[in-house]
């Protein structure tokens, strides 16, 4: 028990401050930030596994994130009839193509000599193979993105549930991290960093701007939802009933009639903002639990011993037989998976596909704070650092108009430089985490929850 | 006369635009190889500490403006190099004071240093901001085109134009003086070799008596010289915006690894490599091959091999390949 002791404070002060939240701002705000934090916490998770267990640095958070998102898209939307008809034969026949390329690719590299011959017939079938694809492609794409461009435009997806597109979006994202790690991961680390950070930035600006695909920078908007839509639950009967039995007292109070139904209204409007919140909350839950008796499994086993032994001395690893790159790109990949899940998640919550909103900044050096703050190599310090890092985000803006105020309270309302200090009370949050990371690196490099070794 | 409009409509939009561009990156790479030669890390605040010494220049060109100096036809912000420089100095010795040295004394691996780097380009970012704000800024003033296109015209008959905007020729010009000058002095004086030999072996150079503190001074000078003209010649050229130069340190990290990392010529024709292909892969070639090919031949598409959406993501493929197949660099990386 005395081993959780710091865990258990650090995760109560975390919930009170949400609660504080709740209560001083409004519960749907203290809910909106819970959830992303959770999202927050498991792309941490992912990044965790990478980082903290084998000592692999990967920027290219932002990657998956955004292919996490894109299976929502290609998952859950129903699929568009027209342009499949317009397009649908010669995109797939394109998809046909890129596999046999690949697999043509796959049978010279393994059945030919390391030869100039060799190179020049990769070298053939690439060029050849992009030429096609470029001739088949280009018609198509030009008709399925002129079916009516104003709301579709692209080809739509397969219209299952959206729970079902968590799943393929850890599984784009593993698919993605089988090539990155393929490609970069013999690289020294400030160079992996770099390598997986630009292909991050060219997988987004891929989905940003291949619009038969997923509409690109015009965005997808009104996504399917695994809970119900607030409209629907302001007027089913049920839940006015519920919402009139928790404020019964607050009701009662109420003068007249119209009053009361007045009251009523704005109350089920916000409670179905926070009952949607809830049911996200719960199911996001869930997965965090999940994945967390997961990773806590896998760091205590000897597959994780084995993990640790590669990061702290890979010769010494090597020689005593472990596969080193085997391993490493096996779980850059059940890191990229948990992010890919993370983002699928993200865009589930928001609802919608925002291509031109991913950005480093945001979704790859912030996840890497909530790594670093919160602790390399240990889960629950992940999941703190997913939260504490993504409420300090948030809240920085009201937190640094706080202290404006109270600093330039003597000077007139008109002075320009308060003025300026309030307009520019967003951009404190850099100032913030900036610092938080800074003194973190320096004071307590192992993390707010340091690694534990649990020695047998 | 056909194949002379075409080598002009090629000068006109890939070439001068390339080694303009070219030459904005190369500055940035130079800036990124000399911090990775000599203190050893990469470091992912270089986008916003150009942003940030391209801010004074901004700031200082408008009080300039205001009590009425200019630079007759030559922009106000050239003016302000020298201020906008020791700004930037001063800001990255006091970064180095607080925050690296501490790193580097207890020489933890490279890695940590860039992570401390992210947090250094957080708080960068937001004194930007919180001074001048994250929009768009224009700054340039004075002569906007050396040599307009119908004035080409005119003088020499030919149906394509030329057009030479004068920040262009300011970027060229500025970046060979620096450049020359920066190359001059690794090279040829006394302090510049004792920079090479510390980047080459650290304790070598220790042994035979070169003052590490001295060195590290002397990078960092010299990095805000780099950092502060590479981005105010962007910012001329461009416009002066925070998240550009943000995203710019991509394409400079993509430069500075291509030409081979730690090793300056490689960055400076790294800057080069990425600028030319960014711009040739991106160009629409119906205009050249209409005065090149026979009528018969003429295309009907725009012959474009990308869309220039795919600027940046050709800058990455490009690196991506490089760390494939010469992981160094085209030139011997880790070397000054």
């Amino acid at each position: 028990m005395r081993n959780y002791l710091n865990i258990i404070i650090a995760y109560s002060i975390m919930m009170l401050l949400i609660i504080l939240v709740g209560i001083f701002q409004s519960w749907s705000i203290a809910l909106a930030i819970f959830n992303y934090c959770m999202i927050s916490a498991v792309m941490t998770l992912g990044a965790n596994i990478q980082w903290g267990y084998a000592g692999l640095i990967n920027f290219g958070i932002m990657g998956y994130t955004a292919l996490g998102g894109l299976a929502v898209v290609l998952v859950s939307v129903a699929p568009v009839p027209e342009a499949w008809s317009v397009g649908g034969v010669n995109m797939m026949t394109c998809l046909g193509i890129i596999i046999l390329m690949i697999f043509s690719t796959r049978y010279i590299l393994k059945n030919i000599q390391k030869s100039n011959k060799r190179n020049y017939l990769i070298a053939g079938i690439i060029i050849v193979g992009l030429i096609l694809i470029k001739i088949i492609a280009g018609p198509a794409i030009e008709q399925i993105e002129a079916v009516d461009p104003a709301k579709t435009g692209f080809l739509g997806g397969l219209g299952l549930p959206v729970l079902f597109s968590w799943i393929v979006g850890g599984l784009f994202a593993a698919g993605l991290a089988f090539i990155v790690g393929k490609v970069a991961l013999g690289l020294r680390a400030d160079y992996l960093a770099i390598a997986t950070l630009l292909i991050a930035e060219i997988v987004v600006s891929i989905i940003k701007h291949e619009d038969w695909l997923a509409r690109g920078v015009k965005n997808v908007i009104g996504l399917k939802r695994p809970a119900p839509y607030e409209i629907d639950l302001q007027t089913s009967p049920w839940f006015i009933n519920l919402v009139e039995k928790f404020h019964s007292a607050k009701l009662d109070l109420a003068n007249s009639l119209s009053e009361r139904q007045d009251i009523l209204n704005q109350l089920v409007i916000d409670a179905s903002s926070v009952y949607v919140k809830l049911c996200f909350a719960g199911m996001f839950l869930v997965v965090v639990i999940i994945l967390l008796i997961i990773t806590q499994k896998a760091l205590y086993s000897p597959w994780g011993r084995m993990m640790r032994a590669i990061r702290d001395n890979e010769e010494a690893a090597s020689a005593m037989g472990k596969n080193v790159v085997k391993q490493h790109l096996f779980i850059f990949i059940l890191g990229s998976a948990i992010v890919g899940i993370a983002g699928a998640m993200m865009v589930t919550n928001d609802g919608l596909f925002t291509p031109g909103s991913y950005r480093p900044m945001r979704y790859t050096f912030v996840i890497w704070v909530m790594v670093i703050v919160g602790g390399t190599g240990n889960n629950f310090g992940a999941i703190l650092g997913g939260f504490v890092v993504w409420f300090l985000w948030v809240e920085a803006a009201p937190i640094a108009l706080f202290f404006i105020n109270l600093f330039t309270a003597h000077l007139p309302e008109t002075n320009e430089i308060k003025v300026h200090l309030i307009n520019s009370a967003p951009y404190f949050r850099f100032l913030l985490v900036g610092i938080g990371l800074l003194l973190i690196m320096r004071f307590r490099p192992q993390g707010i929850i340091p690694e534990k070794i649990i020695k047998q | 006369m056909d194949l002379i409009n075409a080598v002009i409509v090629l000068l006109n939009y890939t070439i001068i635009p390339a080694l303009t561009y070219g030459s904005q990156l190369a500055l940035g790479a130079i800036f990124v190889t000399l911090i990775y030669g000599i203190l050893r890390f990469a470091n992912f605040a270089t986008g916003d500490m150009m942003s940030f010494g391209t801010m004074f220049a901004v700031l200082l060109t408008y009080y300039f403006q205001s009590i009425g100096i200019n630079f007759g036809f030559l922009p106000t912000a050239l003016l302000t190099i020298p201020f906008a420089i020791f700004m930037m100095i001063l800001y990255m010795l006091i970064i180095d004071q607080t925050v690296f040295k501490y790193y580097r004394i207890k020489k933890s691996p490279p890695v940590m240093l860039a992570m401390v780097s992210v947090g250094v380009m957080f708080v960068t970012q937001a004194i930007i901001r919180i001074i001048i704000g994250p929009t768009d800024r224009r700054f340039l003033d004075g002569e906007k085109f050396i040599l307009k296109a119908t004035e080409f015209k005119e003088m020499t008959g030919l149906a394509e134009g030329l057009t030479i905007k004068s920040t262009q020729m300011i970027t060229i010009v500025v970046t060979i003086i620096v450049v020359a000058i920066m190359f001059w002095f690794l090279n040829k004086t006394k302090t510049g070799t004792s920079m090479r030999a510390y980047s080459d072996n650290e304790d070598l150079a220790l042994l035979s008596g070169i003052d590490p503190k001295k060195v590290v001074l002397i990078t960092w000078i010299i990095a805000g010289i780099l950092a502060t003209i590479g981005g105010i010649l962007y910012g001329l050229d461009k416009s002066y915006r925070p998240f550009v130069y943000f995203n710019n340190m991509l394409p400079i990290f993509a430069a500075a690894i291509v030409g081979g990392i730690g090793n300056p010529y490689g960055a400076f024709f790294g800057g080069y490599v990425i600028a030319f292909a960014e711009i040739f892969l991106t160009y629409a070639y119906k205009r050249f091959l209409v005065y090149i090919l026979p009528e018969s031949l003429e295309p009907n598409s725009l012959m474009q091999l990308l869309s220039t959406d795919y600027k940046f993501a050709i800058s990455f493929s490009i690196l991506v390949i490089v760390l494939i197949f010469r992981p160094s660099g085209i030139f011997e990386g880790k070397r000054i």
